[in-house]
């Protein structure tokens, strides 16, 4: 029965897609209006879980976050060089993903803390999706909540960017689906009983129902190409970077939820 | 426009990945004997037990319980546990919840899997040997885009 | 074992108040399967329990039905100020242990 359900819902998708090619209008242009943040398209449960500092289960990777802040990894904790993470790190997350000097490319917040561990802490790479990695990003994200996403797609990072931008509206899998379908062209619209979202980043790092777990936005973008029956860029692709990047400018000036809780 | 719809219906037959309790996939238990375990076969009142649930649940894997008995609280009279069951559950007894008269208050609150749409008894045990019972049914739905927990 | 715990900071003698107790775990049900098909194995917390004032205020025994990372909020009697602390166990034998202290005034 939910595989008759997937199946005729699959169907509808790509009737959708099929029926909206006269209403696609002009590539590029992907600024749905008005913008609405990714809690507006959850259960009023799920944002009352995610507005709850004690209850929202991303508190625990926070919490972590807070600890392992302090704590020396190779004999110096981030707060030798940062300090107060309320102080210092207070709008960077806002400011992510963003243009690396010293890496030579656009890198994520994950990326970015992974540079710290290996270039200044000296220590193996946090591994992607672990629990440590992730309290990091919680903690950190958690200070710039409510401040608005404001990413620099000038100089160096304009490439990455036109790079994200073609990826949002190219066709993949066996569902053939561009992001813009659901995103631009179906928000708010339902599909098997949810309500399709307008696709912005700004909830993550989150607490994934589904995953009954914290998890990145990085994971969310893979589960998005599974979710379309393609190939799941794998993790520290430039094509998901390139993505993380097109989608944070597409919601610019949104207040950032981090971290969220999601379906 | 035909090749197109063939891949959609093949898709729809594909099963990936980790597969989460599916939302019809499981059946109803008969939960009566659980009840007279709970009960030593006594006769459990109807009422008296306020179970808040959302009428629907985008996601089975967490939702909001609160219970809520009505009792004094005191020495004599008062809620000494909670049992919270779900019939379609693979095991049908979520939790026991242990109460006394130092809580005050029988009001208890967690979050809970459901394994599809069903419904949700709560056995309260009173003392002296007393029982109350409520039901509530609660509609789980399945998402869309389900990526099955693929990391 | 993480966990986390929230009391009123303070209470009025005789007051109610509400615990709020959340602790980090899969509470893996045994059902699900990897991407290799192999059953991933049971691993539930199936003891929680609060003492307050030299006695067990709360128990809880959860089964796999409790959903990942465990919360629960419970009532409790305020009487002297000191120390309330939240242990639990899981099937495997590990342990996790929070504790606040309640500050009781004279109403």
């Amino acid at each position: 029965m939910t595989r008759l359900l997937l199946g005729v819902g699959l169907l509808a998708i790509a009737l959708l897609a099929m029926g909206s090619e006269s209403r696609v209008g002009v590539e590029g242009r992907s600024h749905p209006s008005p913008l609405r943040e990714g809690s507006e398209f959850q259960s009023a449960d799920m944002r009352a879980l995610q507005a709850d500092d004690f209850a929202n289960p991303m508190a625990l990777w926070v919490a972590r976050g807070e600890s392992l802040w302090g704590e020396a990894r190779n004999g110096r904790p981030c707060a030798a060089c940062h300090g107060r993470a309320e102080a210092s790190m207070k709008g960077v997350a806002a400011r992510y993903p963003r243009w690396d000097a010293g890496l030579g490319r656009v890198v994520n917040l994950g990326e970015r803390i992974n540079a710290c561990v290996v270039g200044q802490q000296g220590a193996p790479k946090l591994a992607a999706e672990s629990d440590e990695l992730l309290a990091l990003e919680a903690y950190i994200a958690r200070q710039s909540r409510g401040m608005p996403l404001q990413v620099s797609i000038d100089g160096p990072a304009h490439a990455t960017w036109e790079a994200g931008r073609a990826l949002y509206f190219t066709r993949v899998g066996q569902l053939n689906l561009a992001c813009t379908q659901c995103h631009d062209r179906s928000w708010g619209r339902t599909l098997l009983g949810e309500t399709v979202s307008q696709g912005h980043p700004t909830g993550w790092p989150a607490y994934r129902l589904e995953w009954q777990r914290a998890g990145s936005l990085e994971r969310r973008l893979r589960a998005c190409f599974n979710g379309v029956r393609a190939a799941m860029p794998p993790y520290g692709s430039p094509d998901l970077v390139a993505l993380e990047l097109y989608v944070a400018w597409r919601a610019q000036g949104l207040p950032l939820e981090s971290p969220g809780v999601r379906r | 426009m035909k090749r197109r719809a063939f891949l959609v219906a093949g898709a729809g037959a594909v099963v990936i990945g980790a597969r989460p309790l599916g939302a019809s996939a499981q059946e109803v238990h008969d939960i009566r004997p659980i009840l007279d375990a709970i009960t030593g076969g006594a006769a459990a009142e109807e009422g008296g037990v306020d179970i808040s649930l959302p009428a629907l649940a985008e996601n089975g894997n967490s939702i909001p319980l609160t219970v809520k008995v009505a009792s004094p609280m005191n020495e004599t009279d008062y809620v000494a546990a909670i049992h919270v069951i779900a019939e379609r559950n693979p095991r049908p007894v979520v939790a026991v919840l242990h109460l006394g008269p130092w809580s005050g208050r029988a009001e208890i609150g967690t979050r809970i899997r459901l394994a599809g749409t069903q419904k949700v008894t709560v056995v309260a045990a009173l003392s002296g040997n007393r029982f109350r019972i409520a039901r509530q049914e609660v509609h789980v739905t399945s998402g869309a885009c389900l990526d099955e927990g693929s990391l | 074992m993480l966990g986390r715990l929230q009391v009123p900071p303070t209470v009025k003698r005789g007051e109610v108040f509400a615990v709020r107790v959340i602790v980090q775990h899969p509470m893996e049900t045994g059902f699900r399967r990897d991407v290799d098909g192999k059953a991933i194995p049971l691993n539930i917390v199936d003891h929680l329990a609060c003492t307050y004032g030299g006695r067990e205020v709360f128990r809880v025994e959860p089964g796999s039905g409790i959903s990942a990372n465990p919360y629960f909020v419970f009532p409790v009697v305020a009487t002297a100020s000191g120390e309330l602390a939240v242990e639990w166990r899981d099937d495997r034998g590990a342990t996790g242990r929070v504790a606040a202290n309640v500050n009781v005034v004279e109403s």
